[in-house]
């Protein structure tokens, strides 16, 4: 169990207005990059791969296929260099962890989206 | 004989802070709220210098006759933990016998700093776990030998086995420093200090934050 004072100073460091997106739905990151004393804001789509919540040090994971190459990219939920997460489209999936979309390629790595249900 | 001023503290675990740019610091979070000075030693009396620091308040039945009238003499309250800090004489004058212990006095954010604390104790250990020996093939006819160390060493010549040899033994239970260490914060409200960085021993644990005997500033990149 977590110590009660620790608890606080994590829960200090939450950020509100994260929306509610859950594994399988797709996601815009819109991260921001510093290059020495200039930001710029960078996005990154695809699915979401896993969300690991742990008050301030939970992180989530976002896969895309860029160029045929498969990336993956976890993000710090509660970083203050995530500027939004906007979802992108809902999926509907039936685990927690989609590792299995690793081994996929092409039509079969795709998550089923919910308005098509 | 480390002289800096330090305190110690209860370790309550570890997390991490962002800083305002973004980047991630692991802290461990020290507990000092219930730090008190409970006696000092003076060089006149005691032939050297030190603070004396309690921690955690007891019940008075918990304590020896001895203890109890210590506590009394100094009019303080019963401390379950009882330390000395060996410190300078100036550090010492900041300190009345009773008074609680300002954080932002002592410490300032960014400062370096050593730790100390007593790593868990894991009793007699292999070579495996505690000096990551790779073992034995489990397979292939091993008999009897799949997690010991080999061989200690030649026959004839030096016709003894060297000192130091990464043998089975105690490991753990011992106290552990870590030099060179950041605050990352302070917070002398709520009584916590936040050290960049692990201190050895489990939650919990008694561990002493001092001035950095190396600690120099390090320039900026």
């Amino acid at each position: 169990m977590q110590n009660a004072k620790i608890a606080e100073i994590e829960n200090e460091q939450l950020r509100t207005g994260v929306p509610d997106f859950r594994v399988g739905d797709t996601v815009r990151v819109h991260y921001k990059i510093v290059e020495g004393d200039k930001d710029r804001i960078q996005v990154f789509q695809g699915v979401v791969l896993k969300r690991h919540r742990a008050g301030a040090r939970s992180t989530f994971t976002v896969r895309k296929v860029s160029f045929s190459v498969g990336v993956e990219r976890q993000f710090l939920l509660h970083s203050p260099r995530i500027d939004k997460v906007e979802i992108v489209s809902r999926g509907v999936v039936r685990r927690a962890r989609l590792f299995y979309l690793r081994d996929l390629q092409g039509k079969a790595a795709r998550v089923r989206d919910q308005k098509d249900t | 004989m480390n002289t800096k001023p330090g305190i110690i503290g209860k370790k309550l675990g570890m997390t991490q802070l962002y800083k305002e740019d973004g980047t991630v610091q692991r802290v461990t979070v020290v507990d000092v709220s219930s730090l008190q000075v409970v006696g000092k030693r003076t060089k006149e009396k005691d032939g050297y210098t030190a603070v004396v620091f309690g921690l955690t308040d007891a019940k008075e039945k918990h304590l020896a006759k001895a203890q109890q009238g210590a506590f009394k003499k100094a009019n303080v309250t019963p401390k379950r933990v009882v330390r000395e800090l060996r410190c300078e004489e100036d550090f010492a004058a900041k300190f009345e016998i009773g008074a609680a212990v300002n954080l932002a006095d002592i410490f300032q954010p960014g400062q370096i700093v050593d730790t100390q604390g007593v790593t868990r104790g894991r009793g007699f250990t292999g070579v495996v776990r505690r000096w990551g020996f790779a073992g034995f093939v489990q397979t292939h006819g091993t008999h009897e030998y799949r997690r010991h160390g080999g061989s200690i060493g030649t026959n004839m010549t030096p016709g003894r086995t060297l000192p130091n040899l990464k043998m089975p033994g105690q490991y753990g239970n011992e106290t552990v420093s870590i030099l060179n260490l950041k605050i990352a914060r302070v917070d002398a409200e709520k009584n916590l200090l936040m050290v960049e960085g692990g201190i050895p021993g489990p939650r919990n644990a008694i561990v002493s934050v001092r001035h950095g005997v190396k600690g120099r500033e390090r320039k900026k990149r």
